[in-house]
């Protein structure tokens, strides 16, 4: 269940659509810091998505946002 | 793709009331995923809370929703379950409330067998009243009530169910994200009273008193002390100190509740049984 | 056809009182002196597809009943003294959630353990406040076994109806004394209840107020979904602080079984030979049955008094006491407690007559010899 080596992965297809509904964004940061690529970073308490192109598609910022605040749109 | 929780949610019920890394939320979201997986219909679900933070969860599911008293889930649900036994019945709430106030209802529910599923938030610390000690605070921990180092014994909730008679036991924590939703869709699945332990975080409350630098830190701690039960076979006691073992603890087939009143109602009316 | 008679002991005519009602759920908890419905229940519930659970303790026998009551179904729980106040919380619950159930509660002495085989009336005013918080409160007092028979159908009625806890209060003289019962035909007693929501499933509110005071209650595992929790809630039955619907809800709830109507439809007396009487006799449960045994040999004397008997006890009977207490020369209260609805009759009258309690808490029951030298002593 550990997080993908950053390393190890390929990327694959289309960048992805990350949204961030900044209203439910509590700003625990836990996206940002467990995002294997770096995509996200906390600005002022609101997670930012700063890399998007960097995105593997692994999910664990939508799966750990205890806020229902990110969703990866993959297609 | 991104998981449509939205059709599992009341419409304006977000954001939460949940503090900034609770993991209460990310339990929801897996709760969500698994009722999604076993198919559940939102009529034909109960999901049944006693008091505190995690017991709020039911208020933001489009279910049938019932937030009881402090403790009485268990019991509440019993009344459900039994009057209704077509329903799935899940139970939600925290270590204070399933452990300490609300024990009795809790063992007893595991006593029966009966065919519920109890998901209990293990965050070490009564979070609403303000970060007391529960039955499941560390010993030697703080809380605002153990000013110097807790010195109660611990419960092992899941040792607790296991030993009450639950015939389904995991554990799991909310870094396990996936592990989440794996584990409470088999305690759905598994006919008799399954309980699924998930180790939670409780930054506002708990981690702030105990020197835990960020919920990050928390979540860290979480993963780094979680040893799967396949793996602990492997691993000398000397190397599980201070560990928790997650994934299925326990799992074993013995008759349930509802089915063996069933066979009393055949009795009572001449029926062969 | 001959009607069933049985001879049956009052906890004996409750069981089967509920099961007239339509009783389908029990959940008990073991207590003297209210074992037998438990165990009439136990027996009948599953013979007509009903549940009958015991549980593990009194809290978790009110929290199953009213879980039950949820899913649709016509509940009951049994205790006694020291159970129903471990149920106090879970009473309020159900108050506040407005969830139909019936307690029966089998009145020993108190406070606590008391003395469990032995009789007593110290309930009544925990009937009224024992739960925390401003509420309702409907309670029924039988003084036979016939009563609490006919009694115990009523309280589910009421129950249903106005859609909260009704508790019925019997003493344990009642509850183990052994009566002939006539078992009323089906049909013969009326069976309410309660109302189901006709509004499309999107639109159900379980607390909308536009099916007035009463709002029509939805059950679990039907086409409609709601939420119900303890907290002060909005008519959607999501938690609210905003003062304006705290407000509305908590005098709505109190006003559903206090307004005029709903007094007329709730309240039940007896009255024996209060219209000439000088000295009137409040009396409830098996006390009532000293009290008239003791208003006959007093009229014998030339005595004019008569007796007054609630049978809903709560609502209290404020009008009619209060009209008595303007007719009477004095208001005498015994019961098995230290003057507890004594207290109640002393403020609807606010003076206008002397109120005198006879309170006996010794385990025995109040005789009529004790209420004859009382009124004599008044006269």
């Amino acid at each position: 269940m550990s997080s993908p080596k950053a390393e190890a992965v390929q990327k694959t297809g289309a960048t992805p659509r990350i949204e961030v509904i900044e209203r439910y964004c509590k700003g625990c940061s836990i996206c940002a810091e467990f995002c294997p690529t770096k995509v996200l970073e906390m600005e002022t308490f609101v997670v930012k998505v700063v890399k998007p192109e960097a995105c593997i598609k692994c999910m664990q910022c939508e799966l750990r946002c205890p806020d229902f605040a990110i969703k990866v749109h993959t297609e | 793709m991104a998981y449509d929780y939205e059709k599992s949610i009341r419409p304006g019920k977000l954001p939460h009331i949940w503090c900034p890394g609770c993991g209460h939320g990310i339990v929801m979201k897996g709760l969500i995923r698994a009722m999604d997986s076993c198919g559940l219909e939102k009529n034909n679900t109960a999901l049944v809370s006693g008091i505190g933070c995690a017991s709020r969860l039911p208020g933001y599911v489009d279910m049938c929703t019932l937030h009881t008293a402090h403790g009485r889930a268990a019991a509440f649900a019993t009344g459900v379950k039994m009057a209704k036994p077509e329903m799935t019945v899940i139970c939600l709430g925290g270590d204070g409330d399933g452990t300490a106030i609300g024990g009795n209802h809790f063992i007893h529910a595991c006593r029966r067998n009966i065919d519920m599923t109890y998901v209990i938030m293990n965050n070490f610390i009564y979070g609403m009243t303000g970060g007391q000690f529960s039955p499941c605070t560390p010993t030697g921990m703080k809380a605002s009530t153990t000013p110097y180092g807790n010195p109660d014994p611990t419960f092992d909730i899941s040792k607790l169910a296991i030993g009450a008679g639950a015939t389904f036991v995991a554990r799991t924590t909310a870094f396990h994200a996936t592990q989440i939703d794996k584990l409470i869709a088999e305690g759905i699945k598994h006919k008799g009273m399954a309980v699924i332990e998930v180790l939670d975080d409780c930054p506002t409350t708990y981690g702030r008193r105990n020197k835990f630098r960020s919920v990050v830190d928390m979540m860290k701690k979480l993963k780094e002390n979680a040893v799967p039960v396949q793996a602990a076979s492997k691993m000398t006691a000397e190397q599980l100190q201070g560990k928790f073992l997650t994934g299925v603890l326990y799992k074993e087939d013995k008759p349930e509740y509802i089915e063996q009143y069933a066979k009393v109602i055949a009795k009572a009316q001449g029926q062969a049984s | 056809m001959a009607k069933k008679v049985a001879l049956l002991q009052g906890n004996e005519a409750c069981a089967h009182g509920a099961l007239y009602a339509g009783a389908k759920f029990f959940g008990g908890y073991p207590i003297t002196p209210s074992t037998e419905v438990a165990e009439v229940l136990s027996i009948e519930l599953p013979k007509v597809g009903g549940k009958f659970i015991q549980m593990e303790d009194e809290i978790a026998a009110m929290a199953s009943i009213i879980g039950a009551s949820l899913t649709g179904a016509k509940v009951i729980t049994a205790t006694s003294g020291p159970g129903v106040s471990l149920k106090q919380e879970l009473i309020g619950y159900a108050c506040i959630a407005e969830v139909p159930c019936v307690i029966i509660n089998v009145m020993r002495g108190g406070p606590s353990t008391g003395m469990p085989t032995g009789p007593g009336q110290s309930d009544v005013m925990q009937a009224r406040w024992g739960t925390h918080g401003d509420h309702a409160a409907i309670a029924l007092v039988p003084a036979s076994c016939q009563e609490i028979f006919t009694e115990t159908v009523r309280a589910f009625n009421l129950a249903e109806k106005y859609r909260m806890p009704v508790q019925v209060l019997y003493d344990e003289i009642v509850g183990h004394m052994r009566e002939r019962i006539v078992f009323p035909e089906p049909g013969e007693l009326e069976v309410i209840d309660r109302a189901k929501p006709t509004v499309p499933p999107e639109q159900y509110k379980p607390y909308d107020t536009s099916f007035g005071d009463v709002p029509p209650l939805a059950a679990f595992g039907s086409e409609y979904r709601f939420h119900v929790t303890g907290l002060n809630k909005a008519q959607d039955g999501f938690p609210t602080t905003k003062a304006e619907y705290v407000d509305a809800e908590e005098r709505r709830q109190i006003s559903k079984v206090e307004n005029e109507k709903a007094r007329a439809d709730i309240e039940s007396n007896e009255e024996y030979l209060t219209e000439d009487a000088e000295v009137l006799i409040f009396a409830y449960g098996s006390t009532s049955r000293s009290a008239r045994y003791a208003v006959n040999e007093l009229r014998k004397e030339g005595i004019k008094a008569g007796l007054f008997r609630p049978i809903t006890l709560w609502p209290f009977p404020e009008k009619r006491v209060a009209l008595l207490g303007k007719q009477v020369k004095a208001i005498i209260v015994p019961e098995m407690n230290l003057g507890q609805m004594n207290l109640e009759v002393e403020r609807v009258v606010k003076g206008t007559c002397p109120v005198i309690s006879i309170g006996r808490v010794d385990g025995e029951p109040l005789n009529p010899g004790q209420i004859i030298a009382q009124v004599k002593e008044v006269k």
